[in-house]
């Protein structure tokens, strides 16, 4: 094979081909599997190169602040957008120009008497459309196992206390449902735009684990 | 509760009391390795292509890992052997092949180059 390599090698010294430079390489059996499968489907013609950067790219393009927080923000802006929303989340989601994924999306609203968190006890099932990959709390054991069963406490250890008064409603998603919550807009926020409104909306207020920022 | 028998595998985490104990969950943000990246892809990019035919067949996959696996294994070497396993059953790719493949990248990661 021709070596065409630009590095700072001295001749005649080995030197590693690295998977990919400056980035950790894969080291155990299910890494190696991993990678091994990508090049096999590869060389086989199951898919090609570019439509995997293209995949890559889709994804790591869905943020929260691009996506999730708009959407929040133009449902506490437009009642007509945000009843269609609860109806049938998948369609509104089209409707704001957005992809909503494969899966089913339920929205779940936030009211004074009851607050929404969002789990998948068994994986890491995620509105995957409008808040990208999942963060690695959302599939930790831990937060899988607790969330069901100590949801104030896990609220408070993400620094969000529910009032005795408020109930709290854990939602398990599935492979074919997802859920994203639609936080309370905070007081003060009369008058602002969907741009000002959405800067208030995070990623784990969308899961359930925080409120939407107050304005500064 | 661990041995609870309704659990219905070692993916059936919710409510449990942890063997390793209660603790305080781990909210650090963290990166993807490349190779994550591309288990991550390739399971979506198949995915476009129909295979497999749903996810159940994925799921499937993953809840069948022995449970010592399902405990050690990170989250895309769970991915990573599932892939694997229906890729295989669909005859997308052989074990055979993969072992080689998997040969090979090692060869790749430690051969030395004395161009």
């Amino acid at each position: 094979m021709p070596h065409d390599h630009d590095d700072l090698t001295p001749p005649g010294v080995p030197h590693k081909h690295p998977f990919q430079e400056d980035h950790p390489e894969p080291q155990t059996y299910h890494q190696l599997l991993g990678v091994a499968l990508h090049e096999v489907l590869i060389e086989k013609g199951v898919y090609t190169m570019d439509e995997m950067r293209a995949r890559m790219e889709r994804i790591e393009g869905v943020s929260s602040e691009t996506h999730g927080a708009r959407i929040v923000a133009r449902a506490w802006l437009d009642d007509d957008f945000k009843a269609k929303l609860i109806d049938n989340a998948f369609a509104a989601i089209k409707l704001a120009d957005m992809d909503p994924g494969y899966a089913e999306i339920t929205v779940l609203e936030n009211t004074p008497s009851t607050h929404n968190v969002v789990v998948c006890t068994l994986c890491s099932c995620y509105p995957r459309s409008l808040l990208g990959r999942p963060p690695a709390w959302y599939k930790s054991k831990s937060y899988r196992a607790r969330v069901v069963r100590e949801p104030r406490e896990v609220l408070a250890e993400f620094g969000t206390p529910i009032p005795d008064n408020q109930d709290v409603t854990v939602h398990d998603s599935t492979a074919e449902l997802r859920y994203i919550v639609l936080p309370m807009r905070p007081a003060g926020t009369e008058g602002w735009s969907e741009d000002q409104l959405a800067t208030l909306v995070s990623r784990d207020s969308m899961i359930g684990v925080a409120r939407a920022s107050d304005p500064e | 509760m661990s041995n609870d028998p309704r659990r219905i595998g070692p993916h059936d985490l919710g409510g449990l009391l942890l063997a390793e104990g209660e603790k305080p969950i781990d909210r650090d943000e963290h990166d993807f390795a490349y190779w994550e990246r591309l288990v991550d892809g390739l399971i979506y990019v198949l995915g476009a292509k129909g295979y497999p035919a749903d996810t159940a067949a994925f799921r499937r996959a993953i809840e069948s890992l022995k449970p010592e696996d399902y405990t050690n294994l990170s989250y895309y070497e769970r991915w990573a052997a599932s892939a694997a396993t229906w890729c295989t059953e669909l005859e997308l790719v052989t074990q055979a092949e993969l072992d080689a493949k998997m040969a090979e990248i090692k060869a790749r990661q430690t051969a030395g180059d004395a161009s």
